[in-house]
């Protein structure tokens, strides 16, 4: 029964030429990704260059040192205030933004009809293709007040004076701080991480699904204990999406931040985070203030570097093959 | 992917042919960069300029700071800032600078149940406002300036500016003429370590946090005040008389100010005397290089000012700016026979 | 072995809390959305008018539009996509396919990932150290000649500080999409005796065509609205110029610096320009998507 097979050859012959070529694609690929590397040095030397004045001078204090004052006549620069509230909002929005993207995906893979899945799915992403600045000023202009009387005002108002409430809620109430530039934040990255996670969903073959749902398994299940573990790995890159951006955000956050680079106490008190210090000064900067500020960058480079190193110890620990 | 492909194509080309396509125009093409607070005026001007000249004068807005660097790296043809250098960093620059505009800079404050123009306000007082040591309205000391009022039991919420600029330059720099304690502290600078308050992006920043919060202060450009109608505070001035922000105010600091014994025109205009003279007032500058590499270029940017000098009043005021008086802009002139060419000639007239 | 009602009911229970807080959470997102959308619409449609595409952007109180900045901002993100995707798809695919779990592939995809987090005003002051700062002149038969575009603002520099934005989005979600295609398809291409090269470029890359495009549009949704990074780099031009090797406006740029003015005219017009930017990501995701095929699902 020699049907399948006919006089025409259904694989195409390939040529010596197809191989030949073959290093040389690959050469291609790994030129690419060296070239990045490469750019990504360049950028770490020219910066290693320019904040090693600021460095050399105030050494250690640079990283723990509280006040930074830039007049010339007596300059100091101490970057703990952006860096800590550069780690806060960004944990903060991270851990605001993950639970509903991940549930946005989850949406759009396995419970929403059809129809919507397009429309639904290319709101989402419409989110990221707003351009922060707008985000910044729909923040200090329709956000904060909103956010200031129905949420600020209520809750300064009700916490029990001397409480722990009162700490926390302490600060402003007009709308600015910490905890709304982080939910600022987490809105701006929250399309990141959506529609990577729901383009790793969508790679879960059926049968792995539908298996587990012959199994009797909830939706639920199907989805938390099949297909999240399925794509564990590549989750991890989408959350490292949402924090690279919300490490390095600029302008959506210093519009409503408050920019204040002491120590904030509460919630609603003003901070200031790497970035946004940086983006504010660096225009006015006088040269050991610029070389702080690139050294503020330096920074947040070895931030990145230690927070990514901790994901992956954390990944490696529970990979399997 | 064959559709990818044939966009990527399409791109490609509309890319080279944007690259390749050389600008035909004849006409010169001068380029500049630095202070904000002047950029308003100056798109004005070269968009007059252009419809008379056929001469494009790109000026974009980076900073005082930034336009000084790339003055400095001459990546621009001239510079512009609202702080002027010294003249020994003028010296060590090659640089020369002359003003352009004035303006000033104007408290403003959110209060319910006044207006503008209510609240009287010393130099001294916005000091400790600013440091945090008056933390309500109904202070004393504010009352004793404004007896008649009855100013509320409200916290004082600061507002600064968290980006460096002129504007906080010319505030801070008052705040240090006035109270000893702020020039020990944080001092006159474009960007200072501020004891208390929270800080807005721009003057677009500080506006909007002064009008949403009730009960509080800030400081920003004249244009801004007026445009957004808020509440001004009036001050006195150097003369001891109560003074409001107006156009007329300000001039009145620059008329009043010794232009000729001011070396590369460095001149603050705080604080001046005159009795309607506002007390903080500020010029902005600019900044060319003495030594020209191009003397075609160094030509087009003085007459570019020149023409703006002659021409240009009109288009300035209506924009909330004032202009310099003509005494001032002669001497200008005649400063500029010191900025030559290659060849050691003035590159203008 | 019966399995206990209970435990049943908790496990039902469980599921419509899931699934009511997925549901729940995708309307607050498409809240978000809409809240932003509106006012966007209300104030950007307040600057649209046909000037917008004729007219380059003007000084406070004369009538003017974004046309070069629509310009100069298609130029410019051209660019940097042309040059993201070609080394993000390439170099994705290098870290999927060739790299394995070697040292080397492991560094570059670590520091991928710092890459990614960059502040974007940082990479902005980087390309302004090596293309804008340096002035670079050859003399060549006894005549000074610059090179352009180095040593002054352009828009090439401006392309290329998009193109370190875009790249890293673009390798990290490609190397993720390759990685989970099944090796299966990978071993059935080779044991057709296919060389891997063909493989990749047939088999693999088309079935994460999607995912591929996905980082594609979100690399470029990112660049789109950037402003820190042109400052440096493009600079701003007042005027209409197709010069890619001077000063160019860009979008971004000229909302950021019209929205702070105290003129309503600039303001509106920055609203304008914003709209235009979101209306033009949506634009290209809606095409890219229609133009590609999206895998069925049962």
């Amino acid at each position: 029964m020699s049907t399948a097979v006919n006089a025409t050859p259904t694989a195409r012959r390939t040529t010596p030429r197809g191989f030949a070529l073959e290093p040389v694609f690959e050469g291609l690929c790994f030129a690419a990704a060296t070239a990045l590397l490469a750019a990504l040095g360049g950028v770490l030397v020219s910066l290693a260059i320019g904040g090693w004045p600021a460095l050399s001078r105030f050494g250690l204090s640079f990283v723990t040192g509280v006040t930074w004052d830039p007049n010339p006549d007596h300059e100091t620069y101490g970057a703990a205030g952006p860096i800590v509230g550069t780690l806060i909002t960004s944990a903060a929005a991270l851990i605001m933004a993950l639970p509903v993207a991940g549930g946005v995906a989850f949406f759009l893979v396995e419970l929403c009809p059809t129809i919507l899945r397009r429309p639904i799915g290319t709101a989402v992403e419409l989110l990221a293709g707003i351009p922060s600045i707008v985000y910044g000023m729909w923040g200090l202009f329709v956000f904060a007040p909103f956010f200031a009387t129905h949420v600020e005002t209520p809750l300064m108002t009700w916490a029990p004076p001397g409480s722990i409430w009162e700490t926390l809620f302490s600060g402003i109430p007009n709308g600015s701080g910490m905890l709304a530039a982080s939910i600022i934040l987490a809105i701006m990255i929250l399309p990141f991480m959506a529609a990577t996670l729901r383009e790793l969903l969508n790679t879960v073959p059926t049968q792995v699904r539908e298996s587990a749902y012959g199994l009797g398994a909830t939706t639920a299940e199907v989805v938390l204990k099949v297909t999240l573990p399925y794509i564990r790995r590549g989750a991890i890159g989408a959350v490292m999406l949402g924090l690279g951006r919300a490490l390095g955000e600029t302008m959506a956050v210093t519009f409503i931040i408050g920019n204040s680079h002491a120590f904030p106490k509460g919630l609603f008190d003003s901070g200031s985070t790497i970035a946004s210090t940086i983006a504010n000064e660096f225009n006015e900067a006088g040269p050991l203030q610029s070389s702080a500020l690139i050294a503020l960058g330096l920074v947040l480079f070895v931030i990145t570097f230690t927070v990514l190193a901790l994901a992956r110890l954390l990944l490696r620990s529970q990979v399997r093959a | 992917m064959p559709k990818l492909k044939v966009a990527t194509k399409v791109a490609t080309l509309v890319t080279a042919l944007a690259m390749g396509v050389v600008p035909a125009a004849m006409a010169a093409n001068i380029s500049g960069a630095g202070a904000t607070f002047p950029a308003p005026v100056y798109a004005k001007w070269a968009e007059t300029y252009k419809a008379q000249t056929h001469n494009d004068l790109n000026y974009q807005a980076i900073g005082s700071g930034g336009g000084i660097k790339q003055i400095n790296a001459s990546t621009v043809d001239f510079g512009a800032s609202d702080k002027p250098l010294k003249p020994d960093a003028l010296a060590a620059g090659g640089l020369q600078q002359f003003p352009t505009v004035i303006g000033g800079v104007v408290p403003v404050m959110n209060l319910p149940g006044f207006q503008a123009g209510q609240i009287h306000m010393t130099g001294k007082l916005v000091s400790y406002i600013y440091q945090g040591t008056i933390k309500r309205w109904n202070d004393p000391a504010i009352q004793s300036w404004n007896k008649g009022l009855k100013l509320p039991n409200m916290p004082i919420t600061v507002v600064h500016r968290s980006d460096g600029s002129g504007t906080s330059f010319l505030f801070t720099t008052y705040l240090s003429m006035s109270d000893p304690k702020w020039a020990a502290g944080p001092g006159g600078n474009d960007a200072v370590n501020w004891p208390v308050g929270l800080g807005g992006k721009g003057n677009d920043g500080v506006a909007a946090f002064v009008k949403q919060t009730p009960g509080s202060i800030g400081y920003v450009e004249y244009a801004y005040a007026k445009q957004n109608h808020m509440d001004y505070a009036v001050m006195m001035n150097k003369a001891g008389k109560w003074v409001s922000p107006t156009a007329a105010n300000f001039a009145a600091a620059a008329a009043n100010a010794k232009w000729s014994g001011a070396p590369g025109f460095y001149l603050l205009l705080l604080d001046q005397p005159g009795a309607t003279a506002w007390p903080i007032t500020g010029a902005t500058f600019i900044l060319m290089h003495k030594k020209q590499t191009d003397a075609q270029k160094g030509h087009d940017v003085l007459a570019f000012f020149d023409w703006a000098y002659k021409n240009g009043d009109a288009e300035a005021q209506g924009l909330d700016y004032v202009t310099l008086p003509l005494a001032v802009k002669n001497q200008v002139r005649k400063s500029w026979s010191t900025i030559v060419g290659p060849s050691g000639k003035p590159v203008y007239p | 072995m019966a399995v206990s009602a209970r435990h049943v009911a908790a496990r039902r229970l469980g599921n419509v809390v899931f699934v009511a807080f997925c549901a729940l959470v995708t309307f607050i997102a498409l809240a978000a959305l809409a809240l932003i959308l509106y006012s966007l619409i209300v104030q950007g449609l307040g600057g649209l008018n046909l000037n917008i595409f004729t007219k380059s952007t003007p000084a406070a109180g004369t009538p003017g539009g974004l046309i070069n900045a629509i310009v100069g901002s298609i130029l410019m993100c051209v660019l940097g996509m042309i040059i993201a995707v070609t080394m993000g798809i390439l170099g994705g695919t290098w870290l999927a396919e060739y790299a394995g779990e070697s040292r080397y592939g492991t560094i570059i995809r670590f520091l991928n990932d710092v890459l990614l987090s960059a502040p974007s005003i940082l990479i902005g002051l980087f390309v302004y150290e090596i293309l804008v700062f340096p002035h670079i002149q050859v003399r060549l038969f006894g005549h000074d000649i610059k090179i352009e575009p180095f040593g002054h603002f352009s828009g090439l520099a401006g392309g290329v500080a998009l193109a370190l934005l875009a790249a890293p989005v673009i390798v990290r979600t490609t190397e993720d999409v390759l990685k989970l295609q099944p090796i299966a398809l990978r071993e059935s291409g080779v044991a057709l005796g296919a060389p891997v090269w063909h493989v990749i470029r047939t088999i693999l890359w088309r079935g994460s065509a999607s995912g591929i495009l996905t980082g594609a549009l979100l690399a470029f949704a990112r660049i789109s609205g950037e402003t820190a990074p042109l400052l440096f780099t493009a600079l701003n031009n007042q005027f209409f110029s197709w010069d890619m090797t001077h000063a160019m406006a860009s979008l971004p740029v000229v909302i950021f610096q019209d929205a702070l003015t105290p003129y309503p005219d600039l303001n509106r017009l920055a609203w304008a320009g914003a709209l235009i930017i979101a209306a033009s990501v949506l634009a290209v995701t809606i095409i890219a998507r229609a133009f590609s095929q999206e895998p069925r699902r049962s």
